[in-house]
């Protein structure tokens, strides 16, 4: 099956991606009560050189999916194939080499850099751990390099994380990252903890990397004028499962899942006249519990489209609709509800 | 009369590196059933000017002046025991962080009806009922069953709603809301703020909104204060400060954000450098490190809040900067055209000696001659 109409190399093939953390009870006698189904089912492809977002609410399974891509965590079932490697089962040592190419960037420049390093070992150590360049001398001037294509002070090798602001320390994470020339970084929202002046700085560095270096970026967060701006692709994600997967244009001119709608709706835009203007739809309650999910569809209990006994009853399939996104919904979203509630709406 | 009246406001706190100068001089009024924006970067000063106006900013090493009208009343002059009346009863405050603000040990209706019963003499089943009440209020759903939940039974959405429900209970004459929707996924925010605005509009509440985020001032403010290194650098009606700002500041802010409404491909323009030390700030204008337009005589001169040119809005529209008004028209004009700051400075011709006379405080330069 081809899931996602996605043309070029695929870097990536995730099919059937399973993570469910088991909730246990009992101190001595342990027994499983229930999972936590973070991601359940979840296909799509990465492909080589682009950038691909995925967005959804707190819980959603964004960052579970990031880490699982990433093999921080163990899969509980589905395959990951990297460049024809299919990598959900390896082992730790199996999975190093892979580690080279695989990075992440973290949201919180705080708690991402050890305190007690100095930046130019904090750089510096990707070269050790891989063994790439053992002398001392040599590592310390590959690692004034990145520091320099950063746009952070060569000159500041010997300083620690908390003599920089927020943004130069995540341009240190960033040049931890791309130390080792890897050819895929997960960025977990990078940028939600910087200053809205600084964002823009980081956002810019990432973009300029991908060029230079031609890098894959899996991008997660949760502002979606961001993702906007920086993916070529985006998932959308309800409580575990890909609801809607398109190119950025699409997705933002005529989202397909209502889910996608509410979101879109809800962003706030710095424009007064146009913010009083639209008509906003704004979605009631919580996100589910993912213990529990709802049937068939999960996002029929809020939903203002369902319809008893289709929508909890039938789950959906990711399939194409409508200007060739990808959506899983009985009843996707037509024009006419779109221009209503979608600021991005293509007139 | 203004409801809440802050004239030249200044903080300073001493501490072993040097004295912070966190705000310095500020002045701003809010009139009942307002919502006023204080927008800035961390430290700015924007979350002081609120703290202070509660009065929680009284510590040992603090050098506060100026005046904090309430109702006519200086609340800087007023003691520890009248300002714990105040808070939470007619002035009331949503924190950032909804997670850390409740009590963990205590359910949701101890905890409002401690709210109510600190500042009421009203008996406890009353006090529940006034906090099932205010719950059902703020969009919770059973509030008869969910007043006897803890928080940790409640989401980030919902744990700012108690927050917002416990501000309300004895219904404020003014609620600042710091940062009140930044920990929150955006179709929670909307909720959050569709709730301020209906406040606003039910209880004729007067709201101070800080927040980075211009996306969420544009829906909700009347007024948006720009604040930088502790000043009031622009201070106009919200449609004002979207359409025709004239800080170089508040362009920079509206430049590196992505907007929905806007083509995708774009560029973001970012603001160079990075926010000032408020213990070493740059002389002349604070912004001039950072500022693509500067001029020799703006590393001198320190600019003052005063009205611009054109009396729009009869002449509430303010902006701390020594370029030319005309200039500075010019060069928003490039930039919202999309031209890059740097475009736009070749195609706009600025003197260099160009200085805004009405920003220049006449003393200062008396000051500088003698010198």
């Amino acid at each position: 099956m081809s899931t996602n109409g996605a043309k070029g190399n695929h870097l990536i093939e995730v099919r059937d991606l399973v993570k469910h953390f088991p909730l246990t009870k009992g101190i001595l006698f342990r027994k499983q009560v229930g999972a936590v189904q973070a991601v359940d089912g979840v296909s799509f492809d990465v492909i080589e050189g682009e950038t691909l977002g995925l967005v959804g609410e707190s819980g959603c399974g964004k960052s579970t999916t990031a880490r699982l891509l990433t093999r921080l965590l163990e899969p509980t079932s589905g395959s990951i194939n990297y460049k024809g490697q299919e990598i959900a089962r390896l082992s730790r040592n199996d999975l190093k080499p892979l580690r080279r190419d695989m990075q992440m960037i973290f949201q919180d420049p705080y708690s991402s850099l050890n305190p007690r390093k100095t930046v130019g070992s904090i750089i510096g150590e990707p070269f050790v751990i891989h063994e790439v360049e053992s002398d001392a001398g040599k590592r310390k001037k590959r690692v004034q390099e990145l520091m320099d294509i950063v746009g952070l002070n060569p000159e500041h090798y010997n300083r620690f994380p908390h003599e920089f602001s927020g943004g130069q320390r995540q341009r240190i994470g960033v040049a931890r990252a791309i130390a080792l020339k890897p050819k895929l970084i997960v960025a977990d929202e990078p940028v939600s903890a910087l200053d809205v002046s600084i964002q823009a700085q980081v956002i810019n560095l990432l973009e300029e990397l991908q060029d230079e270096l031609g890098l894959t970026i899996i991008f997660i967060a949760h502002d979606l004028s961001i993702v906007r701006h920086v993916c070529d692709r985006i998932a959308v994600m309800y409580l575990g499962k890909i609801v809607e997967l398109a190119d950025a244009d699409a997705l933002f001119a005529h989202p397909r899942h209502p889910y996608t709608g509410a979101l879109l709706s809800a962003v706030p835009i710095p424009d007064p006249r146009l913010a009083k203007g639209r008509n906003r739809q704004v979605l009631g309650g919580d996100v589910p519990s993912p213990t529990n999910p709802p049937p068939a569809c999960r996002f029929h209990t809020r939903c203002s489209k369902a319809k008893d006994g289709v929508c909890n009853v039938e789950e959906p399939l990711l399939e194409h609709k409508d200007g060739g996104n990808l959506a899983a919904c009985h009843f996707p979203l037509t024009d006419q509800e779109i221009a209503r509630r979608v600021p991005t709406a293509a007139a | 009369m203004a409801l809440l009246e802050v004239k030249d406001l200044r903080v300073h706190f001493e501490t072993e590196d040097g004295v912070v100068q966190a705000l310095d001089g500020i002045s701003y009024s809010v009139e009942a059933g307002q919502v006023l924006g204080i927008v800035g970067e961390s430290g700015s000063g924007k979350s002081v000017s609120s703290l202070t106006v509660m009065g929680l900013t009284r510590a040992k090493n603090a050098r506060i002046s100026g005046e904090v009208l309430f109702d006519g009343k200086d609340l800087l002059k007023a003691s520890e025991p009248e300002m714990r009346a105040l808070r939470g009863d007619d002035v009331a405050m949503i924190f950032q962080d909804p997670l850390s603000s409740l009590h963990p040990f205590y359910r949701i209706g101890d905890q409002l009806v401690e709210a109510v019963r600190a500042h009421r003499d009203m008996p406890k089943a009353k006090a529940l009922d006034r906090a099932v009440e205010v719950l059902g209020q703020v969009g919770i759903p059973e509030p008869r069953r969910r007043v006897d939940a803890y928080p940790h039974e409640f989401s980030g959405g919902m744990r700012q709603r108690v927050m917002i429900a416990m501000a309300l209970i004895n219904d404020p004459k003014l609620l600042i809301a710091d940062e009140p929707t930044t920990a929150l996924d955006v179709t929670v925010q909307a909720q959050i703020l569709e709730l301020i605005d209906r406040l606003r509009q039910e209880f004729d509440t007067a709201i101070v909104m800080i927040t980075h985020d211009l996306g969420v001032v544009a829906e909700v403010t009347d007024d948006i204060a720009v604040m930088y290194a502790g000043r009031i650098v622009e201070y106009a009606d919200t449609e004002s400060i979207f359409a025709a700002p004239e800080h170089p500041y508040t362009w920079g802010l509206l430049k590196s954000i992505p907007r929905l409404d806007l083509p995708r491909d774009e560029p973001l323009v970012p603001i160079q450098g990075r926010p000032p030390s408020l213990i070493l700030k740059p002389p002349g204008c604070s912004f001039h490190p950072r500022c693509p337009y500067v001029r020799d005589a703006h590393k001198r001169i320190d600019p003052q809040l005063a009205p611009t040119a054109e009396g729009v809005n009869g002449g509430r529209h303010k902006v701390a900067c020594l370029l030319p008004p005309q200039s500075r028209r010019q060069l928003w004009t490039e930039l919202v055209a999309g031209a890059t700051p740097e475009d736009a400075k070749e195609r706009v011709a600025v003197p260099e000696e160009a200085v805004d006379q009405e920003a220049v405080d006449p003393t200062a330069v008396d000051q500088e001659a003698a010198r």
